[in-house]
Parts: C-alpha cells; sequence; structure tokens
C-alpha cells in the first residue's frame, strides 16, 4: 500500500449526496480478477453515454461532456470533494480500487458509509470527514477557482488552502497504518500466539460452532 | 453488568484490544466469486495459508446463469471468475458448492438453509447483504475484500465497537404487510444513512411473530440503512429452525449450545444508544419511487415534490431520481405502470416468499404490458421444495420464467437485467441508478406486491386483489 502522509491536488468537485458503489465501479466490472485497471470505468454510466463493457478500449466509447472527470482541467485531480454518505450500498472494494487506479488519493464528504470508509484506508486513499457547511466552502471555492487545490497533512490531520486550514479527525490506528503503508495482516500476525491461545479457550467453550 | 444482545456476541469473540480498536474472532466465513479472487491472490503472493479452512463455505452466485445451465457459463470473463473461485478453494481446501450443486444458491440463503450460520456466531462475507444472518443472533457484517485476506489468514477482524440502535416494531402483524414492507418503511424514516456507525436490534412483537424468513429479509435490508449489522434475539423460532440441519451441532453438543443460545437475547434494562419505536399499523404495502431505498412511500400514497423540502442537497437528489426514473412529483403510485417482475435476491428468494407470491398469481395471468416476469429460487434447495409444492407450475401457469437459483437481476452480472428505460418491480434491495441494467428502473417491493403488479400490469394494493 502506498504510504500517505502529505498530500496536494486538484479538487474534483462532485455535487452529489449519496453517491453509491454501483455508480463509483457498475457491476459488470467486477469480472475481474485483478485490483487494477478499474480507473477507466469509474463512475462509467454518468462518465459515459453507452453502455461499458470489460476490457473494451474506452478511448473509443461516447463521452458525457457534462460529465466533471470529462473536463479536461479534472483529468489529473486526485481529491473528491462530495456530498453525504458517499460510498453507500454494496461492500465492493473495486469502488477503492477503481478511485485509486484513477488517481485519486483523498476523498472529503460529510459522510461516508461504513464499509467504503473502511475500504479506503486498506489502499492508501484517505476519507476525511468535513462538516456540511465547512463542505460547502469548499464548494464555493471549486467554483469560483479553476484549478482549486488543496494539500492534506494526515499526521498534522489538516486540510489547508493556504492560510485557511480545516481540522479533521481521524482513527489513530488507521492514520499510522496509512502514514506508514502499512499492511494491516501483517500487524495482526505479529500477534498470533495471541490469536492461538484465545482460540483454544473459545473452542473448549463454544465448541457447536466449530466444524 | 446489563448487555445488549450486540454487546454479549461481541464480548464473547474479542482476542485483543487497544485504544478502543478490537481484534475480533469470525467463527464463519463466507465466500464468493466477486470478492475473493483478489484476496486469494495476496495470500499467495505473501505465502500465507487459511487459518482455519473449516470455518469457511464459498459458493459462486453472483455470476451463475439463471437458466441453461448444463451447457456451462457463455460470458468468459464471469466463466474465468467462476472458475478462479474453483480452483482457490481447491489449492486451499475449502468446502464448496459448485454451480451444478444442488446446495448451491445465493450465499445469504445457503448458509442459513445448511445451519452453517447459527446464533452467537459471528459471520463475515465479501458482501454488503451479510447483515442477513443476524436473524439468528449472531453478529454478521459485510466485509471488503481487503479484509476477506485478513480474515483468511488470521481468522480475525480489526474493528472498531458499533453504537447500538434498537429498532422496536409493536403490533399485531396482518396478511401482506411483510418483514419487506417494515423493512423499506424503517429506512424511509431514519433514511440510509440513518444507522450509520450502528448495529441494530429489531424488536417488538410484530418482529417476534416474524418467521426466520421474514426475520432474514430485515436484517438483510439492515445494511441500506446504513447499519453494518442487523440483528434479533434468539427465540423459540431461531431455534427450531437451526435444529436438524446439516451443518447444526447433534446430540450433546445440541442440547449444550441450545441452553447457551437461550441466552443470547438483550438483558432486560440494557441501555441502547438510540431507540426507534414503530408502530405496526402505520405500514402500508410499501413502493420505492426512486434511486435510494429511502426514497418509498406506501401504495397509497404519492410521489413526493422536491419542492417541500428545505434542504437543497436532498431537493436536488430527488430531481435527479425522478429525472432517472421518468417520474413526476405527485403521481400516485397506483398510477406507474411497469414492464418487467422480478422475485428473487437475497432478500426475498427463501421459500416462504415464493409460496405467498404464488397464492397472489395462482389461477391468475401476468398482464399483457409485461414483458417479462420472472422467479429465481434462492437455491437449489429451495427450488426443489418449491417444485414438491407444486409452485413452479403456479409461476408457469402465470406467465412466469421459472430459473435456476443466483443473484440474478438484484445485480444484473449475469444476463439478467432491464433494458434501457425499463421499469421493473424488483423484490431485491437496492433501486440504484443502473443497479438492475443501465437505465434500468426499479421499484423495491415485497414478493405478494411484485406478485400482484405481475397480474395488474401496474402497482396495486395487494390487499385490494381478490383471492
Amino acid at each position: 500500500m502506498n504510504p500517505l502522509r502529505i498530500h496536494n491536488g486538484i479538487v474534483i468537485p462532485l455535487d452529489r449526496a449519496n453517491v453509491d458503489t454501483d455508480a463509483i465501479i457498475p457491476k459488470q466490472f467486477l469480472k475481474s480478477i485483478k485490483k487494477t485497471g478499474f480507473g477507466p470505468n469509474l463512475f462509467d454510466e454518468w462518465r459515459y453515454l453507452d453502455q461499458g463493457e470489460p476490457g473494451e478500449d474506452v478511448s473509443k466509447r461516447e463521452i458525457n461532456p457534462d460529465f466533471i472527470l470529462n473536463i479536461p482541467r479534472y483529468h489529473k485531480g486526485s481529491i473528491l470533494l462530495t456530498r453525504e454518505n458517499f460510498g453507500c450500498g454494496s461492500s465492493r472494494e473495486h469502488a477503492p480500487w477503481a478511485l485509486l487506479d484513477f488517481g485519486i488519493r483523498v476523498i472529503i464528504a460529510p459522510s461516508f458509509a461504513d464499509i467504503f470508509y473502511g475500504n479506503c484506508f486498506k489502499n492508501g486513499i484517505l476519507p476525511i470527514v468535513v462538516t456540511k457547511e465547512e463542505c460547502d466552502l469548499l464548494f464555493k471555492k471549486c467554483e469560483n477557482n479553476p484549478g482549486f487545490n488543496l494539500t492534506i497533512n494526515l499526521e498534522q490531520q489538516k486540510v489547508i488552502d493556504g492560510e485557511d486550514e480545516i481540522l479533521f479527525d481521524v482513527d489513530s490506528f488507521k492514520k499510522n497504518c496509512l502514514i506508514d503503508g502499512l499492511d494491516d495482516i501483517g500487524l495482526t500476525l505479529k500477534d498470533k500466539n495471541k490469536i492461538l491461545e484465545f482460540e483454544k479457550v473459545y473452542q473448549a467453550q463454544f465448541p457447536w460452532l466449530i466444524r | 453488568m446489563t448487555k445488549t444482545l450486540y454487546e454479549k456476541v461481541f464480548d464473547r469473540h474479542v482476542v485483543q484490544e487497544v485504544d478502543n480498536t478490537f481484534l475480533i474472532y469470525i467463527d464463519r466465513h463466507l465466500v464468493h466469486e466477486v470478492t475473493s479472487p483478489q484476496a486469494f491472490e495476496g495470500l499467495r503472493l505473501e505465502n500465507r495459508k487459511v487459518w482455519r479452512a473449516s470455518s469457511v463455505l464459498a459458493v459462486p452466485d453472483h455470476n451463475v446463469p439463471t437458466k441453461n445451465r448444463s451447457s456451462g457459463i457463455s460470458d468468459p470473463i464471469s466463466k474465468i471468475q467462476v472458475e478462479t473461485l474453483d480452483k482457490n478453494c481447491e489449492d486451499f481446501g475449502l468446502e464448496q458448492f459448485k454451480m451444478n450443486d444442488q446446495r448451491q444458491g445465493i450465499v445469504h440463503v445457503i448458509g442459513p438453509e445448511q445451519g452453517s450460520t447459527l446464533p452467537g456466531m459471528t459471520i463475515v462475507c465479501g458482501d454488503s447483504h451479510t447483515s442477513t444472518h443476524g436473524a439468528f443472533g449472531s453478529l454478521a457484517m459485510g466485509i471488503g475484500t481487503s479484509e476477506v485476506e485478513h480474515v483468511l489468514a488470521t481468522q480475525c477482524l480489526i474493528v472498531r465497537k458499533a453504537k447500538t440502535m434498537q429498532i422496536n416494531v409493536d403490533g399485531l402483524l396482518t396478511p401482506y404487510i411483510t418483514a419487506k414492507d417494515i423493512a423499506l418503511f424503517i429506512i424511509g424514516r431514519i433514511g440510509t444513512a440513518g444507522a450509520t456507525g450502528y448495529a441494530i436490534e429489531f424488536s417488538g412483537s410484530a418482529i417476534r411473530s416474524l418467521s426466520m424468513e421474514g426475520r432474514m429479509t430485515l436484517c438483510n435490508m439492515a445494511i441500506e440503512a446504513g447499519a453494518r449489522a442487523g440483528m434479533i434475539g434468539v427465540d423459540q423460532v431461531t431455534i427450531d429452525y437451526v435444529k436438524n440441519r446439516p451443518f447444526s451441532p447433534k446430540g450433546d453438543l445440541w442440547s449444550k449450545a441450545e441452553k447457551d443460545w437461550k441466552m443470547l437475547v438483550t438483558d432486560e434494562g440494557a441501555k441502547f444508544d438510540q431507540v426507534v419505536m414503530i408502530d405496526i399499523n402505520e405500514i402500508e404495502p410499501q413502493v420505492t419511487w426512486g434511486t435510494s431505498p429511502e426514497m418509498v412511500c406506501g401504495i397509497n400514497g404519492s410521489i413526493p415534490d422536491p419542492k417541500d423540502f428545505e434542504d437543497e442537497t436532498l431537493q436536488n437528489d430527488y430531481r435527479r431520481a425522478l429525472d432517472y426514473m421518468d417520474l413526476q412529483a405527485l403521481t400516485p403510485i397506483k398510477d406507474i405502470f411497469i414492464d418487467k417482475v422480478f422475485i428473487g435476491s437475497c432478500t426475498n428468494s427463501r421459500i416462504e416468499d415464493l409460496r405467498d407470491a404464488a397464492k397472489i398469481v395462482t389461477s391468475k395471468k401476468i398482464a399483457s404490458n409485461i414483458k417479462l416476469a420472472m422467479v429465481v429460487p434462492g437455491s437449489g434447495l429451495v427450488k426443489l421444495q418449491a417444485e414438491q409444492e407444486g409452485l413452479d407450475k403456479i409461476f408457469l401457469d402465470a406467465g412466469f420464467e421459472w430459473r435456476d437459483p443466483g443473484c440474478s437481476m438484484c445485480l444484473a452480472m449475469n444476463a439478467d437485467r432491464l433494458e434501457e428505460g425499463e421499469r421493473c418491480a424488483s423484490t431485491s434491495n437496492r433501486n440504484f441508478e443502473g443497479r438492475q441494467g443501465k437505465g434500468g428502473r426499479t421499484h423495491l417491493v415485497s414478493p405478494v406486491m411484485a406478485a400482484a403488479a405481475a397480474i395488474a400490469g401496474k402497482f396495486v394494493d395487494v390487499r385490494d386483489i381478490n383471492l
């Protein structure tokens, strides 16, 4: 996993609430057995006017010129600004894989769906929760300032726009894993003996659950 | 100290805690073909083994065709994914019900059917609708693929403790007000993010009188309210359902288990972080009209006018939804005509769902405007049971198609899908844009409401249908 400590990037304003993971990456692309290559199909049904199929060359497809990702200045955007309950619905980790493959490293919203929020951290994406007012203000800044960019300092838990700063909360365990790019499994397996001990006692206590 | 059901089950599984981050032990891991290949690949790359292979039950369900199955999967990419699951299960020594096994079916139908879902368990699956299994007084959570890999390698999951929400539904259940209507009504009331960060426990006299099938439908939809888990305390209905299933404990172990399971209820006086009270008499048969399960109203209601809402984000959301659904504000639900009907999915494809829907369509025909009405049983065993009861004949006579088990048109990963602009009465769980096919329009309803809509060609109050 790519660590994330300080990140600067162009902000892509996606002004919609309740963006679900079906919208982030539609089902037909879930047939892949890889973690990469989903970027061209991120937000596929909003980004293209025709029906997309896995493995298809997207350069030959009909672009939706009104969709935000199709505006040239956002092609290199890496910070997604959006609204409430982002990432709701299906648990598919293909959603953060698609965002990451496109180049998104930070998502800012007033709230996130639970499973998606966790999935982001496992893939080197930082989801930041801000207040509705802070979110409104950032949308205004995007509107008034083409090419608006932000700096995110994860160590200090700050969203920085010149003099303006927004402080955000983040779980300390998740924060440290992201800063160091640590793999959860390796960390958990350091406590292998604790799991083995627990398992022994547990299986003796609830033998009917073991099969 | 008094505890809620969630706390009881959670506390039993804590391996360790550091700063409110818990490592919890997982009893059952259900695996399907879509969210697992990258996890197995991860294990291979790091040369890791599966910690406890007997905790895993695997099944292909999302990609499988629902007809002509004997000739295999024609979509080459789907085929590779299903074959990859076969190979992973063989390589890692995991039990799998393959596509042509009669026990194959939707992962959240076969787990309980096999007795692989038991009270008090922690259950995970790389699928958000894992919340279904909470109906058994277990703690069941949908997880992402990284977590699938983590559980395979360590038998544990890293979690924070959820807040607890009690949703109490009291009153006498009446015919045709189903668990699906209760679920949709709750989501309409608290919203799709209403329970984010919470584990919900459903309680009250109406919940107690639900069958296990109904309880599974309700817990299944907990995720659509944002909750990662939905739970219901154990009672005799739970125990009777679990008894004598292939994976259930037998003999002396059964007696011990039963004694333990009876304690899996919230203690009197235990505190929840939030309580929601619902009177069953408020609930009519529900129909969603928009592109989120919270955009829902009773069959005798009308689509709301976005103008009537103060919040600008909500207004925009509603306008966009109406535009996508090609519907006008203030249209009565009963004026909405449909093109297709889908009875199936992990929400509503169990034997009771099929029995109830069959009752509605007995000796009737689907309306002439219905292009396709299909029934997709939740598992091979549900299908067999239904055929033994003659339900297949009832559906076929009415003009429905009778298919093989799988997720099918709930998410349209296989060939079953809506065409652009088609409108569907569906017993599934999500009405998101494009969920059942690009440009497709989904209205979520109960099995009896879907059956009634098939006969009428439009939404009708199932309680008005002359049986």
